[in-house]
């Protein structure tokens, strides 16, 4: 089992407060992965959950134990860091072996746990080599095999491919997902990149300065985002934000909704829309186009401000006016903090810049 | 000819007339500079083997071959008993066998003392952890010759003149040694103290499993500057001895000098030969360790 729970918890580093008042519960067996740019908070969160940095306020569990105070190695935690942090002065064997002797494994048994978990990264070559001989590939899959053979309940992974290059990057990525599957631990994992947050994560939770923005799977990150940040973090390019001053709409229940801003993802908003699809039109001018073989993306600039379209599978077009329709049900609409306003569904007969109000046609609850 | 080729040839021409100058230009000036790097080496190693040259040939030469002027730098009949006669010229066994265990022993007392000061001082934060470290760092800079007096009357109050332990108990820790240390331990990832931590691995194991193996290369350096200036040290072994008891080599290879009333210079060189030779093979085979000290980083 390996379920964590954090509750309130705060981190001060001296009088600056880098983690606010968060709870965060991560399941049992799922592959959790912690995003955001850097500075957010979220490999403060993830040493704090390993024992390595202590929480100002608050409480740590895993399973039903309060972990606060309760040394690293006693946790039952394994963490792969950012640069390997293989003990340089030992071959791949000893390290591997470090932790088990630190546990008190008797010897007969070290050596066949070492030897299995050998051969399932791969590294049954390699074991009298020292960690400076191995390629960056070969040195993650000894810091897996470290982690793997203490057999945790807990695998915590500190942006543990950001050193890789891409091909290799992608292949571990493919590995983790699996080596997830196969030993059905709970994976905390920690990355700044939101591709492989989507690809790799059951569960993603978006920190900005040190506040969880969403925490959900990814396609609900993707088509059911909280708020202006989640929206913009989640895909690329990123969502297209606009203002909307001029949508200052009538509630249902009769109060003013405040919509500051809309947005809609690249990938919705449609040239040569047909007629019969209603949606929001915008007229703008492109003014750059890239292609990257089977999708192109264009930056326009319009009245509302500039946004990015993405087409797939569609030649690239050289008008430089063009006429843009965003469907309306893929319109996402948002108050002046930026958190999203649901069940707000905005129809009108005009163009949207030209600054005539539109109707509502519902207002449901709101957030 | 079409206004093509023409125009390929006047480039051609161009590029003849200006690149092969230049070109040379540049690499005359790389040459010059290269020579210039080496010569100064040249000089520089010179300086320092020089004296060892002419150390090597003098322990060779008989004594009136010593004073032929212009000197020769090759004996024409290399005199190999001058060792042995060196060797037997006063108690050399007895002169070895204490210069082994001073300096032995210093370096022992300074690994133990120097290790885990520097480990507590690149690794914790206590209460005057600054002013202890500020402590040991003004220890570098106050001159011995200002301290000899007050120590020898300290070990003389403790009846340790003329005592193997006099002489290693005033060097039994050393500050540029805590000091090296330190920055070694230093230097050691912050995230390899962290994984093994999480590998459950205790403070001491830390110590000993991470951190001394990977600071060895400062480890080899400092004991062997220990050991070399302890071997070689005529001072504090002149102050601190009055019989034969505790006396050391460089001590004894000076009563050569003295005893004799002419300077036997063949003989003084032959003995000075056989105090530097441990210390020669020793080098050779610390050499590489001494050199990782100063470049190493840890793995990336």
């Amino acid at each position: 089992m390996g379920r964590i729970e954090l509750k309130g918890i705060s981190k001060f580093f001296k009088d600056e407060e880098v983690i606010k008042n968060l709870d965060l519960t991560i399941r049992d067996g799922s592959f959790t992965v912690l995003v955001g740019p850097s500075g957010c908070g979220k490999s403060t969160t993830l040493r704090m959950i390993a024992g390595l940095d202590e929480q100002t306020k608050g409480e740590i569990w895993i399973d039903d134990k309060c972990v606060n105070g309760v040394p690293p190695g006693d946790r039952d935690v394994a963490m792969v860091f950012q640069n390997y942090a293989l003990y340089p002065t030992m071959n791949v064997y000893d390290n591997i072996e470090f932790g088990l002797i630190n546990r008190k494994v008797p010897k007969k048994e070290r050596e066949k746990l070492i030897k299995d978990i050998a051969e399932i990264v791969g590294l049954s070559d390699y074991m009298k080599k020292k960690p400076e001989m191995l390629s960056g590939g070969q040195r993650q899959r000894v810091a897996l095999a470290r982690a793997m053979v203490k057999k945790p309940q807990v695998f915590i992974l500190d942006e543990p491919l950001s050193n890789l290059d891409a091909k290799l990057r992608h292949q571990m990525r493919t590995e983790l997902i699996q080596l997830h599957e196969r030993l059905g631990t709970t994976f905390v994992y920690v990355t700044h990149d939101q591709v492989e947050a989507m690809s790799m994560g059951d569960e993603i939770v978006i920190m900005n300065k040190g506040v969880i923005q969403q925490a959900a799977s990814p396609m609900t990150l993707y088509n059911d985002p909280a708020n202006v940040f989640a929206a913009q973090f989640i895909g690329t390019p990123a969502m297209n934000i606009l203002p909307s001053q001029e949508l200052q709409l009538p509630s249902a229940q009769g109060k003013r909704h405040d919509i500051a801003s809309f947005g809609f993802r690249p990938e919705h908003a449609l040239f040569h829309a047909p007629a019969a699809i209603e949606g929001l039109r915008l007229d703008g001018m492109v003014l750059t186009r890239e292609s990257l073989g089977a999708e192109n993306i264009y930056q326009i600039q319009s009245s509302l401000g500039m946004f990015s379209v993405k087409t797939f599978l569609e030649p690239l077009t050289s008008d430089t006016l063009v006429t843009v329709t965003v469907p309306y049900e893929r319109l996402y609409y948002f108050n002046s903090e930026g958190q999203r306003l649901r069940q707000v569904e905005v129809r009108r007969g005009e163009e949207i810049g030209t600054a005539q109000a539109p109707e509502l046609v519902s207002v449901g609850g709101g957030l | 000819m079409s206004a093509i080729e023409k125009a390929v040839q006047a480039r051609e021409s161009s590029e003849r007339n200006l690149r092969p100058e230049t070109w040379s230009g540049v690499k005359v000036m790389n040459g010059i500079l290269k020579a210039l790097n080496i010569i100064g080496m040249l000089g520089l190693v010179l300086i320092f083997a020089l004296p060892f040259a002419w150390m090597i040939s003098t322990s060779l030469k008989t004594l009136p071959e010593t004073m032929i002027f212009p000197p020769e730098w090759i004996p024409n009949d290399p005199q190999w008993q001058n060792f042995i006669q060196a060797w037997n010229s006063g108690p050399f066994l007895h002169y070895f066998f204490n210069s082994v265990l001073i300096a032995g022993g210093i370096l022992i007392l300074q690994m133990l003392t120097m290790i885990p000061a520097a480990y507590a001082f690149a690794r914790f934060q206590f209460p005057g952890s600054g002013i202890l470290f500020g402590f040991v760092m003004v220890t570098l800079m106050i001159p011995s010759q200002l301290i000899f007096l007050p120590v020898y009357l300290q070990l003389s109050s403790w009846h340790l003149l003329n005592t193997h332990l006099g002489l290693i108990l005033p060097f039994a820790s050393s500050a540029f040694g805590i000091f090296l240390l330190r920055q070694s331990f230093k230097q050691v990832p912050e995230e390899l103290i962290e994984a093994a931590r999480l590998d459950k691995a205790k403070e001491w194991k830390i110590m000993w499993k991470l951190m001394i193996p990977m600071a060895r290369p400062a480890l080899i350096t400092i004991a062997l500057f220990s050991f070399i200036s302890h071997w070689n040290d005529y001072f504090w072994p002149l102050v601190m001895t009055t019989n034969e008891t505790a006396r050391t080599l460089p001590l004894g290879i000076a009563k050569i000098r003295e005893t004799e009333g002419v300077a036997t210079w063949n003989i003084l060189m032959a003995a000075n030969l056989i105090l530097v030779v441990p210390i020669l093979i020793v080098f050779f085979f610390a050499q590489r360790s001494i050199i990782k000290a100063f470049v190493y980083n840890g793995v990336k």
